[in-house]
């Protein structure tokens, strides 16, 4: 998992992207690759460009300069003056929204993007129902999108999408406009089906946790500038700034649960530790903490913390007004504690101590 | 806010009220309908209203059937409907996508072109028939190679009729069309691109359908209008029974030598357009409700 980020496409595969998107008092200037089979979220906040270059990548919004190309195929350049329209791109978007057309129904609106690329209707519904089946609304085939819940239009829209087949998947916070309960499913759900999408799937967001749970690899974007890639864990490990470091801030952990105990996947570091969470949940889950969670202590303490390892202080780093430990042991652990801690504990790279989690700040998410 | 006080959901002068006192005067006088406003809009209503009322009142019910009877009415009315729905037809073929051109793209001088649009609706309709006459009358700038190169005249013919109710009613027609279009999210034509429809697809098939409610309320108002049209019909196209001839004409012309004939008439068209626009209006209030 902690491979170095950057990693130079050798083969013309996948999305090769330099968007340049001047607008004056904004501009957009990210360099982004990713393969096929490959999620890659864009992660940053509210103004930060996720959205422009996600635009720009599906050609709703035009570059202004720089280059994007799919598969070896050169979609846009504008120096070449080169710029393939989005109805003639192999793209497909979930937006924010959905924006599911609210005249046709849940088929009608599968069966759009596979009527327009020249299939009857007769076959294109066929399809359609084929794809409905597969996120598990075939029996919301006749409603029209209004009469459907949040999660079911997020799934219609995924289905959409997909339908035509697309070489670049693009979901524009696939989260956002669904309540918190929804969200766990649909993430589960969405995670699912990324996996089995075979071409590229760029997602953007704004939360740290879908963007871990869901992508391979994670760019950060803040005010239209790149400011740091690479895989979830090693983001969260490393962070390259402050504003990374508050963003991507969570340990995050696959496991089988059994009840709130979550029993972690025997692969690598953390192999078949067990996490006492705050949900009870059965199957694959993720468990995840934040930094500020782990305490830590010089000898094992009496108390009545559960998740409890030695461990030993793999690397300090200081980020704003606490320090970030990289702390390696039964599982590895991001924790972040006071200067005045690190003086206390007499932490130096190499102490071994004790990190202690309470159960009730674990939390534990369907996989 | 004292406790008292309407609640913020009322009106919007409860809200900024700067005190009780105030909000309590604004309370007696009912949910926001103060007398200024209150009369004249009664009196504007009865101005509106009392006309028709005079009409029925004054109508010769008794002669009604021999009056209608008379020769004149139905072919005079067949005109109308038929002439009113060609020129509602012309209208939404060329006015729709004119109003989609206005609302969807950006082009230099839009602003211009979309004031050339509504001077029909400030022009005098007389005027629009003298114009009509100087463009499609046989010497005209059309006219003369429309008559020449296919052998068509239109001023003074049924055809002539058409054109001057089109011209006068198709602005009615695109303003509507144009604001229900500003009024939809063309996002959704953008979600339709990255599926694959080229511009005119995602119009046909997300657009129109998205926008149909606007363009039925636009094709009412332009039919009403193209159904009462007197003055540029009368000037390009004259005034001939059976060809010419529409309601409105035949209304105008009675009332000089045969009044009671005039009110027949016109109660007659009043009926025919109350019925057609219940009728749409019902069918069309009904689907978007």
């Amino acid at each position: 998992m902690s491979t170095p980020a950057i990693q130079a496409p050798t083969e013309a595969v996948g999305v090769d992207a330099h968007l340049m998107v001047d607008r004056g008092e904004f501009s957009l200037d990210v360099e982004l690759t990713a393969r096929p089979g490959e999620v890659l979220a864009l992660l940053g906040p509210n103004g930060a460009g996720k959205t422009t270059a996600l635009r720009a990548l599906a050609g709703l919004t035009p570059l202004t300069g720089g280059r994007l190309s799919l598969d070896g195929e050169v979609l846009e350049e504008p120096a070449a003056r080169l710029r393939v329209p989005t109805e003639d791109r192999p793209v497909g978007v979930v937006f924010q929204d959905y924006l599911l057309f609210p005249h046709l129904s849940a088929l009608d609106n599968v069966a759009f993007g596979l009527r327009t690329r020249g299939l009857r209707r007769a076959e294109a519904r066929a399809e359609a129902a084929h794809w409905l089946e597969r996120v598990g609304l075939a029996d919301h085939a006749a409603a029209r999108p209004r009469a459907l819940s949040g999660g079911q239009a997020q799934r219609v829209a995924l289905a959409r999408a997909l339908a035509p087949k697309p070489r670049l998947l693009l979901l524009d916070e696939p989260m956002a406009a669904l309540d918190a309960r929804t969200r766990l499913d649909v993430r589960a759900q969405l995670r699912r089906h990324l996996a089995d999408f075979d071409a590229v799937a760029v997602l953007v967001t704004h939360d740290p946790l879908d963007a871990m749970v869901l992508a391979d690899r994670l760019t950060v974007i803040e005010g239209g500038r790149v400011v740091q890639h690479g895989t979830p864990a090693d983001i969260a490990r490393h962070p390259r700034s402050d504003y990374v470091a508050r963003l991507v801030g969570l340990n995050l952990y696959r496991g089988r649960a059994d009840g709130p105990e979550v029993r972690l996947d025997a692969e690598g570091e953390g192999a078949d530790a067990v996490l006492a969470t705050a949900e009870s949940h059965s199957g694959p889950v993720f468990a995840a903490f934040p930094p500020s969670a782990v305490t830590l202590h010089r000898e094992r303490p009496d108390g009545s913390a559960r998740n409890l390892w030695p461990v030993t202080v793999r690397g300090m780093e200081l980020h704003g007004d606490q320090v970030r430990l990289d702390l390696a042991g039964t599982l590895p652990i991001t924790a972040d504690i006071t200067p005045a801690a690190v003086a206390e504990l007499g932490l130096a790279e190499g102490s071994e101590v004790w990190a202690a989690v309470k159960a009730t700040a674990v939390h534990s998410y369907p996989a | 806010m004292t406790p008292g006080t309407t609640k913020p959901t009322g009106g919007g002068s409860v809200r900024t009220a700067p005190g009780p006192a105030r909000a309590r005067r604004f309370a007696r006088g009912g949910r926001g309908a103060p007398l200024v406003l209150l009369i004249p809009a009664l009196l504007g209503l009865t101005f509106l209203v009392l006309p028709l009322i005079g009409l029925l009142v004054k109508a010769p019910w008794s002669t009604m059937p021999s009056e209608v009877d008379g020769g004149t009415v139905w072919p005079a009315l067949r005109l109308s409907l038929e002439t009113a729905t060609a020129a509602t037809a012309a209208s939404l073929v060329l006015g729709v996508p004119l109003a989609w051109l206005l609302a969807r793209t950006e082009f230099p001088g839009r602003r211009f072109v979309r004031t050339l649009v509504t001077l029909p609706l400030v022009m005098p309709p007389v005027v629009g028939g003298v114009a009509l006459l100087l463009v499609f009358g046989r010497d005209g700038l059309v006219g003369e190679w429309l008559n020449s190169a296919f052998g068509i005249t239109l001023p003074f013919t049924t055809a002539g009729v058409v054109v001057a109710e089109a011209f006068v009613a198709m602005p009615f027609l695109v303003l509507s069309v144009e604001g229900a279009l500003r009024g939809s999210d063309s996002r959704y034509e953008e979600a339709a691109a990255t599926l694959g429809a080229s511009r005119f697809t995602a119009f046909r098939r997300v657009t129109l359908p998205l926008v149909a409610p606007g363009i039925g309320a636009g094709a009412v108002l332009a039919w009403a209008r193209a159904l009462g049209e007197f003055g540029a019909t009368i000037t390009f196209a004259g005034d001939f029974p059976g060809t010419t001839q529409t309601m409105p004409l035949a209304v105008y012309l009675a009332l000089e030598n045969d009044p009671d004939a005039a009110i027949a008439l016109s109660v007659v068209l009043l009926i025919v357009s109350v019925l057609v626009l219940v009728g749409l209006r019902g069918r069309w209030t009904g689907g978007a409700a």
